[in-house]
This record gives C-alpha cells, structure tokens and sequence, in this order.
C-alpha cells in the first residue's frame, strides 16, 4: 500500500498496516540493520521475543550480541545500560513494566540524565529506555502506572509517549538516533488497540513536535499516549450532545515540550481540558495548565480543566473508575463552557 | 577520677590496636597477595622484575599525588577550594592498579582515584580547576572538587552515588566484548559500596556477560565514620567473587609491587575472554572521608598510627633504595620540582574566571532547550543578582 507521508506531508510511502506492537518491533528491525551500535536487551526480550511480543524475532535475527535476555535485575539493565552508552553503543533497554522500573530509578536520574552536563559534555548518555506503562488492563498496582512525571522533572531526559502504531515506529527510530537518554513510553492498552498504515523502512518523527490529532474550534484537549483515543471518542461524545467542536492535540513528547502548537491552539480556542491516567495531584498535566496559565491566560475564556486518574494507589476491581474515560473527558470539556 | 579516665583512655587504646592489629593485613584469613615487605625487601624470587623506568615511574606517581592531597587539603583549609576528598595511604592500590593496564583500556574511578586521571593525562592544572569549578575546568564547573574527568585517556567522569559506576564499569566492558575490541574496564569502589544495590547488579551481570573487566574494591576500612565490620559480616570482601561465580583475590594495598602484579594477571585473564576478577586491595583511609569529616570523633589515633607504619610509599622507596635506583638526593631534587610543580598549577588555576553564565543551560541536552532559554534569559536580564556564597555546610 501507499500512503502520505506523514511528515513531510508529500511524497508516496510506501506503508503496511500494523499494530503499535508490530510497529514498535519493526523500528528496532530497521535500527539494528542501519546501526550495528543498536542493542536490544532486558527480561525475556531474547528467545520469548518479550512478554508482550516487542522484540520478536530479534534474536533470532540478530542473534545473541545483539539481543540478550538479562538477569532479573532493573537496576542492572539500566546501569549496565548507561556503560553501553557511555562507551558508545546505542542500548535499547527494554524495562517490562514501568511499574517495576524503581529499583533502576537512580541510574537513570543520577547516572543518565547527568552524564552529558556533568561532564562538560565529554561523555554523553544516547540510551533508549522502553518500557510499556499504563492502566486499563486489568493489571492492578504494578502493572498499571504512569509514572511519566517522575522522569518529566529530570533535566537531561527526553520523555516520548507515541499513540498511533506510525508515529510509535517513527518516533523510536528518532528515540534510538537522538543524543540523550530518552524514556520511550508505551501505552501497552492500545499496544493491539488498532491497526494502521505505517510506513515502511525508514520512518522518522521528529522529537519535540506535537501532532494536532484533531482540528476543531471551541475548545483544546491536551493528550497522550493511550488517553488520545479515549479523547477521540470524548470529542464525539461533545460534538454530539452539545455540538462542541473539540481540537486535540496529541502532545508526542513531553520533554521538549511543543508549547507552540499548544499555545497556539489554546489560543485559538479560549478553553482547554488536560487529559493524563496518572494520579491527578503533581501530575504533567499541572506543568501543562500552569504553562497555559502563564503564557495564555488573557485567551483564557473558562477554567484551565484536568481529568486525571486518582490520588490512590492504581486499583484493581475498580479501574473503570480510576481511568478517565469518554464519559469524563466529555463532562471535563463541558465544565470549560459552564462553571 | 583523673586516673579512671586515663584508664578508661587506656583501655580503649588497647582496643583500638586490638581492632588495627586484627584488620592488618596479615592477620586476615584466606590468604594475602604480598610482595614488598615493611622492610623494602622482597622474598627470593617473587619480584615481579619490573623495568626500572616502570618501577620510577610509580614511585613518582604517587609521590606526587601524596603532594598534590597534602596541598589540596591545605587550599581547601585556607577557603581557596570548597571541599576535598584526601587520598593519603592509598597511593599504591590506585597507580598500581592503572600502571598494570594499557592506556586504551577504561577506568570508573570513585572518589579516591586522582591519581588515575593524573595518569590518564589530567594535568595539575586541570585537576585544580576541577576543584575551584573555573571556567577551565573540563566539567564547566558543574561538579563537586574530585570529580575529574578525561575523555581522551579513558577516564570517566563519575558521580556522587555510591556504587552506580559498578555496572557502568560492567556495561562498558560488555560493549567492549560485543564489539570485539581488545579493551579490558577497571572499576573501582570502596568498602562502603560493597554494600550498594550496583555491586550486586554489577557484580552478577560481570559474571554472567563474562565481560572483561576488573572490579577493585578499595577496602579502606572506613565509610565515612562506618567501620568494615559494620559494613559486611563476610569473612573477607574479596570472597563476595566466589558468590558471583568470578576469581577473587586479596591483596595488601599498600604493596605496589602486589597490587600491579594482581591486577597484571586480572587484567590479563580478561583479555584473553576468561572474564572478571574481583580484587579486594586491603589499605586505609589516613585522614578524614573529605575535608567535612573529622574522624577523631569515631576513630582512635592508635589505629591511624598503625597503618602510618605501613605506609606504602615509604615501603616502595626503600625497596627502590635497595635497588640502587633512589636516594637522598634524587628524593630532595624530586620533591621540589614537584612543590613547585603544583605551586606553578595553583597560581594558573587560580588566574582561570568563573564559568560563563550561558553554561548554566548548556550540555544538559545536546541542544538547549526553548524553556532553557526562556529560564535563562529571564534571569540574566535582572540586575544585581549577586554572586555565589555558598558553602558546603558540613
């Protein structure tokens, strides 16, 4: 099949339709031939192909040196991972829940984020840390969180959340290429979610750059990860019942910021609901409304509005409620309209 | 009353040696790599027969790091500096260890490896930069004193956390094996971080990847003000490799001649693709963990005086004496070129400006930020923003 190039809006790609899954496993297959620095290693990510199916294939094709199950060890990953770096190879280390990343917690804050500054730039850290985060799967305290703030507040990470299986391929390509340490977040709920044209081969997103998912007028929904498509279906739900024309912005990375197409899209419409499953108190989606508050207020024709997940620990029987879900995200946008 | 305090005084002296006398070397189990003995001599037939200008080249190495902390210890004293960490008595475990290897292969220093960069190419002046955080210095000024770094000969450029350099040591000999290069990684660590979550994740990934490196534990015996036996109840430090499955060995830390020979061998062993060694050099912490620290508070003189006696560069230049290769002369002549050596590097140092404000934003990424900028901006366009006052408050 064919397609638009998505970037470059020009030019006829050629795509295949693919999963995020598929696609996530498809970026390191096109960076492993480019790049012989790529290597691939965590839990099960070897022969098993990962315990969701990333990495499948990848042992087998590029064998041991560059795909290899590692000790049961997070902070082992990671700092065996910073010396990879250090050294000059390209890791990709995959961390298999974000909920279990913790006990490697100090390699990336202390070790990564620091190594280029502290340094004077002599040595640099260009690691890719995957790890699929999230809840809606039924996965109860520690294999549900979205812990993406923590890693938000580290100066010298860059923090990438895809929500489409093409820009999923395309910004690990850029992840993998980029400088620095990089956090690739992966919604592992729509990991199957949907399928879509991705490019094939060479595909690149640029980091820093936020995707407007969904052009409208009235009001803004900042997003990401696996909230776009719940937001998505927020839109219609608002579209429908009170013909309100929503623009979603899909905001890719979290570190750098793209606050010009937020700011130019708050601007726009006067209104805006921040949308993030992570607990709701110090949350990303507060350094977003207190952006927007700085920058915007005098655009401002309502309340900046969060939905969130909860102030608790991730639940188990009772996620449906925990996750902002259409039904929420509707009433969020409303409440910018009547408060 | 007076005559029960000196008693009680006494007593605790005994005890002190006692607890010297039973951490010496010798008096450990398992064994002891010892070559030099106190008197400078060594057994028939264990020289390891090294080239005079190797056996000089050590000697002058530490010697001129023992100058170098003594001054440095001094500036800091006299508020030229903010902070030091003393290397007094370790001198032979660091440049023995370094001399043993090639200069393409990596060293992860931890605090008290100065002499490493030095060898590394790190010049007086550049290191007294480090420690003034001038506008020289390599790390912009970014990094407590001791924080050395040298790209160019391999030396890394570590942080405060205790132990995270252990897998990084780990990591980079892993990529050195994927990648077929001849490079051997020398990591170091003290006492203390044989307790940290990375000497066991270093440790086991090193053993299991069988990557060619070296993992020298510094075992000065003291953590801040925590002693060894607080630290571990192992019988040895050096037996943790039977754990992880690597050779161990224990080695007098204060015997040059032994520590190049063990790390010779270990170093050899990880060429040729047989893995890691875990080297446990047994010395001691002279002074305080850093200019902040006064050890008098936990630590009784008697043990310091002990180990003054065993003190590794006096040992090393009888053995030289002995030799024919030093004297008195050579001795006297050595050390004013290197009190002047360092007089030279204070004053260049000292000559260097401050960093420069744009570097407050830079290399945190490999560009700068638009939010940096705006940070940076806002700032720099108020006035009279002072100038930085502060002291390390311990």
């Amino acid at each position: 099949m064919t397609a638009t190039n998505p970037q470059t809006g020009k030019g006829q790609a050629k795509t295949k339709v693919m999963t995020m899954l598929e696609a996530i496993n498809d970026a390191m297959k096109v960076e492993m031939r480019n790049d012989d620095r790529v290597v691939v290693f965590g839990e099960d990510v070897g022969k098993k192909g990962g315990v969701f199916g990333t990495t499948m294939g990848l042992h087998e094709q590029f064998g041991d040196n560059r795909c290899f199950d590692t000790p049961l060890s997070e902070c082992g990953i990671l700092g065996a991972g910073v010396g990879m770096a250090v050294y000059g190879m390209r890791p990709v280390a995959e961390i298999q829940f974000l909920d279990f990343i913790y006990p490697g917690f100090d390699q990336i804050v202390s070790e990564a984020a620091k190594m280029r500054y502290r340094s004077g730039g002599e040595y640099t850290c260009p690691m890719v840390i995957r790890s699929p985060y999230g809840g809606g799967i039924r996965g109860g305290h520690y294999h549900s969180q979205s812990s993406e703030a923590y890693f938000c507040h580290t100066p010298g990470l860059k923090v990438v959340i895809p929500s489409t299986p093409a820009d999923a391929k395309g910004l690990l390509i850029s992840s993998i290429r980029d400088e620095d340490p990089v956090m690739f977040l992966e919604p592992k709920a729509i990991y199957r979610h949907a399928k879509d044209e991705v490019p094939v081969g060479e595909h690149t997103v640029e980091l820093g750059k936020a995707r407007i998912a969904r052009e409208g007028t009235d009001v803004t929904v900042l997003c990401y990860g696996a909230m776009v498509p719940v937001c998505e279906k927020a839109a219609d739900l608002a579209q429908e019942e009170h013909g309100r024309s929503v623009e979603i912005v899909d905001l890719r990375t979290l570190v750098p910021l793209d606050e010009h197409t937020i700011l130019e899209s708050v601007k726009k419409t006067g209104r805006v609901v921040v949308v993030y499953e992570a607990p709701k108190t110090g949350g990303f989606g507060g350094e977003l409304s207190a952006i927007i508050a700085e920058k915007a207020i005098e655009y401002m024709e309502g309340p900046i509005v969060r939905v969130a997940g909860f102030d608790t620990p991730f639940p188990y029987s009772l996620e449906h409620l925990y996750m902002p879900d259409p039904k929420r995200v509707a009433a969020g946008i409303e409440k910018t309209f009547v408060w | 009353m007076a005559a029960k305090k000196r008693s009680k005084k006494k007593s605790r002296k005994a005890a002190a040696e006692k607890a010297a006398a039973d951490s010496a070397p010798a008096a450990k189990p398992q064994g002891l790599v010892r070559l030099l003995e106190d008197d400078g001599s060594v057994a028939k037939g264990k020289d390891p027969g090294l080239t005079e200008e190797t056996l000089l080249y050590l000697y002058e190495q530490m010697v001129q790091v023992r100058e170098f902390d003594r001054r440095m210890l001094m500036l800091q004293r006299q508020g030229r500096i903010g902070f030091y960490g003393p290397i007094l008595g370790q001198e032979a475990a660091t440049v023995g260890s370094v001399a043993a290897l090639e200069h393409r292969d990596w060293i992860f220093p931890a605090l008290r490896e100065g002499a490493a960069a030095m060898m590394r190419g790190l010049s007086l002046t550049e290191a007294i930069n480090q420690l003034i955080g001038n506008g020289a210095d390599r790390c912009k000024g970014r990094q407590m004193p001791c924080h050395y770094t040298v790209k160019e000969g391999n030396y890394y450029g570590m942080s405060s956390v205790i132990g995270t350099q252990i897998s990084h040591a780990t990591g980079a000999a892993m990529a050195a094996k994927i990648r077929g290069d001849d490079i051997v990684v020398l990591g170091y660590m003290g006492d203390g971080a044989t307790s940290a979550n990375d000497f066991h994740c270093g440790m086991n990934f090193a053993a299991v990847y069988k990557s060619p490196c070296i993992m020298f534990c510094q075992n000065n015996q003291w953590a801040i003000s925590v002693p060894l036996s607080k630290q571990s109840a192992s019988e040895t430090l050096a037996q943790k490799g039977k754990a992880y499955g690597m050779p161990y060995v224990r080695v007098d830390g204060n015997d040059i001649l032994a520590v190049y020979s063990v790390t010779k061998e270990a170093a050899a062993r990880a060429r040729q693709g047989d893995g890691p060694t875990f080297i446990e050099a047994v010395t001691y912490r002279r002074l305080g963990h850093s200019s902040s620290d006064d050890p008098s508070k936990y630590r009784d003189d008697a043990e310091v005086e002990l180990w003054e006696q065993r003190d590794p560069v006096d040992r090393f230049r009888v053995y030289l004496e002995k030799k024919g290769l030093w004297d008195e002369d050579k001795e006297a002549a050595f050390k004013d070129d290197i009190a002047k050596r360092v007089n030279d590097a204070i004053a260049a140092a000292e000559k260097e400006a401050p960093p420069e404000d744009e570097t407050l934003v830079t290399d945190v990424y490999a560009r700068v930020t638009e939010q940096q900028k705006e940070q940076l901006a806002e700032v720099l366009a108020l006035e009279g923003r002072g100038v930085n006052t502060g002291a390390f408050p311990l």
